[in-house]
């Protein structure tokens, strides 16, 4: 293998793809400059993981999909993580293949819709957003994503208005060497209040799922993110979530990582103004030889700002994950409160867990905690369910549900938790 | 054979950590009685408790144990239990995020096999009715496994579990030790109400009290890891009165603890 990156795309497969999309002007440029800067920048930098022997190269970096004229037509494991038909927007491959907005929600208007019609349709408000939270510059994968974004949501809630239900994302990959490039872009506008639910799948010999989520919480708006990666053993999973916290403004990330391959999951948080808060609730389960770096940051820049990441991960067979909590809170962010848990499980000898908090605090008047531990399950817990006539296998996984439990029963969607405590179900069978 | 319970050992020697603790126990319980094995502390009574459940940290290094005439020594700690053997422990575990209602109905069904798993409605109404003998409050079957359970509540979950499990032979180890005299009463009264004989009972204390509430048809006095003296509950009433010292001095035994040296 040559340790050049060798790219099976070029400056004319990107002209063409965006000439295909019928993209905007400032689309194709964004794209050219993003991908001239593949190969200048290093890949993200992870504590503790190694990312030199992960596949980001080798895939088809576009992969067309026929539009459904109903969610029926999907697999039906994959057509079961959708709780609700309504709010739907399915993205099969390359293309978005199915999506679907309740009319009130329109009328009030709300944009739910995929980021190409998004890009001429409502182009500056696109414009606004649109990578301007994961840059470009940033790293390595950035710059992949950003020259080959496709698919992908633009989801725009207006000044004051409420939605109940919440919106869905479906991003699913299907096939050998197929690559996807998910960009969701959520605008909260002032007091408004909406729920995202991303789910990520795979089948077959999927190589890479890049995405990145960016989203936009303005004064006094509540956004509830929610990822569920279900990618499989092949696919090298990449999801960099960021979010702008507004004034008074709340962001809640519940994250499930199931994926069985290469995970990097990463979600930060800049606290801008005062009273902004950001929740993570962050949930993993990792079986085979999964390998994933979970990374949950809060920047506190704004006073009385507060952020609380609580990370539970379990690991099995001879899957090894770290988990990142990093809170740093900058000078003059005062009474500002940041505080993490993070606690990895291991079932077997093979499996390996590390958990890091780091605090950097640039502010006096603060307060801050932390809490981390790595362990194995209990002999005595298991000793003492076995007793009673519960198999081992079945002893584990009430200690293992158990153990996620103490975030997952914390979601606040009685849906969402009981999609992920099924999925939990399905992977600890 | 009858359908009575049995639980036979024969001569059970057990080390921890490469110590011997238990130096060659013999007994036989069997459906319809009630054993009381009394000591002082630090004489391997509980050794022996945690040994025949299968505790991992103890090797039972010689002897016999059959239950039911099967060799208990052969079976994982799980197929004890199926079995039919049942220890209330003295320092249950305690399991974060497992409900009471969910880990018991758990292991009743574990119990009953698969195909024949018993419906929600009547493990409710069972567990309900145990939990009103056991005085113990609705609220314990939703909360999570012994989290949080004073010593007093702990015990009457293991005498709950005990009831819906039904086992042939129970092991109460040191099930009295922290109860009040009320509590004490309630843990008791959840035992009687299984004596048959299709139930025995190994009831390992040091107090005499908790014999008061169940009557013992056995006694078994242990020191230096193996039973020194057995009788009726006569011999209870003796020791609540005048101590093991006369034990001792009966049986010329000067230091009654194990695995010193």
């Amino acid at each position: 293998m040559s340790l050049e990156t060798k790219l099976q795309f070029d400056d004319q497969f990107i002209a063409k793809l965006s000439q295909d999309l019928q993209e905007p002007a400032w689309m194709l440029e964004h794209r050219l400059a993003a991908f001239h800067k593949i190969n200048e920048l290093p890949l993200p930098k992870l504590e503790k993981t190694n990312l030199s022997k992960w596949n980001f190269d080798r895939f088809t970096p576009y992969t067309e999909a026929a539009p459904l004229q109903s969610l029926s037509e999907l697999p039906e494991d994959v057509q079961a993580l959708l709780f609700d038909s309504n709010n739907v927007l399915v993205q099969k491959n390359s293309s978005v293949v199915y999506k679907q907005l309740q009319e009130e929600l329109q009328a009030k208007g709300v944009i739910f819709t995929d980021l190409n019609t998004a890009s001429s349709k409502h182009e500056d408000l696109v414009k606004q957003t649109f990578m301007t939270l994961v840059t470009k510059d940033a790293h390595r994968l950035a710059a992949q994503h950003g020259a080959l974004a496709t698919g992908g949501i633009f989801l725009y809630v207006p000044r004051n208005v409420e939605v109940e239900i919440p919106f869905q994302g479906l991003f699913y990959a299907e096939g050998e060497q197929v690559a996807i490039f998910p960009h969701v872009v959520i605008v909260a506008e002032e007091n408004s209040r909406v729920e995202f639910v991303a789910n990520f799948a795979s089948k077959g010999e999927v190589a890479l799922s890049n995405a990145v989520i960016e989203v936009v919480a303005k004064q006094n708006a509540k956004v509830r993110l929610a990822t569920i990666s279900n990618m499989g053993s092949s696919t090298v999973d990449v999801l960099y979530r960021r979010a702008n916290i507004g004034r008074d403004a709340e962001v809640e990330y519940i994250i499930a990582d199931l994926s069985e391959g290469r995970v990097i999951s990463n979600s930060t948080s800049h606290l801008n103004e005062s009273g902004g808060i950001a929740n993570v609730k962050s949930v993993a389960l990792g079986s085979g030889d999964m390998r994933a770096n979970i990374t949950s940051s809060a920047y506190h820049w704004g006073t009385h700002t507060a952020s609380d990441v609580n990370a539970r991960a379990v690991m099995k067979d001879n899957a090894s994950c770290i988990t990142n909590s990093i809170t740093k809170i900058e000078k003059g962010a005062s009474k500002a409160d940041g505080q993490q848990s993070s606690k990895v499980l291991m079932l077997s000898d093979q499996a390996r867990g590390d958990s890091n908090p780091i605090l950097l605090i640039d502010e006096n008047d603060v307060t801050a905690g932390h809490a981390a531990s790595v362990g194995r399950v209990d002999a005595n817990q298991l000793y003492y369910l076995m007793s009673r006539g519960i198999p081992r296998v079945e002893a584990e996984r009430l200690v293992v549900r158990g153990f996620l439990d103490a975030v997952v029963t914390e979601i606040p969607s009685d849906s969402l938790r009981k999609t992920i405590h099924q999925l939990i179900e399905r992977k600890l069978r | 054979m009858s359908n009575k319970p049995n639980l036979k050992l024969k001569d059970i020697k057990v080390e921890i950590e490469g110590r011997e603790i238990l130096k060659g126990v013999n007994i036989e319980i069997k459906g319809g009685e009630i054993h009381a094995i009394m000591g002082p502390n630090g004489t391997g009574k509980s050794t022996l408790a945690s040994a025949l459940m299968g505790h991992p940290k103890y090797e039972i290094i010689s002897g016999e144990a059959h239950l039911n005439g099967e060799d208990l020594l052969e079976m994982e700690v799980d197929e004890r239990a199926r079995a039919g053997l049942f220890l209330a422990m003295q320092y249950p575990s305690e399991i974060s995020g497992v409900t009471n209602s969910d880990f018991l109905r758990s292991a009743v069904n574990a119990k009953r096999g698969e195909g024949n798993e018993i419906s929600l409605m009547k493990f409710i109404r069972e567990m309900d009715s145990k939990m009103d003998v056991l005085e113990m409050d609705q609220k314990f079957a939703t909360r999570y496994l012994n989290e949080g359970f004073s010593g007093g509540e702990k015990k009457r979950n293991e005498i709950l579990q005990m009831m819906m499990l039904k086992p042939g032979i129970a092991i109460l180890d040191e099930i009295d030790s922290g109860l009040d005299i009320d509590a004490l009463k309630v843990v008791a009264e959840g035992v009687n109400s299984m004596r048959n004989d299709e139930f025995g009972c190994l009831i390992i204390t040091h107090y005499q009290r908790l014999l008061n509430y169940i009557k013992p048809d056995f006694v078994h006095v242990f020191m230096q890891g193996r039973i020194v003296k057995s009788g009726g509950p006569e011999l209870a009433e003796r020791l609540e009165a005048e101590g093991y010292d006369w034990v001792k001095e009966e049986l010329g035994i000067e230091d009654e603890t194990v695995g010193k040296g």
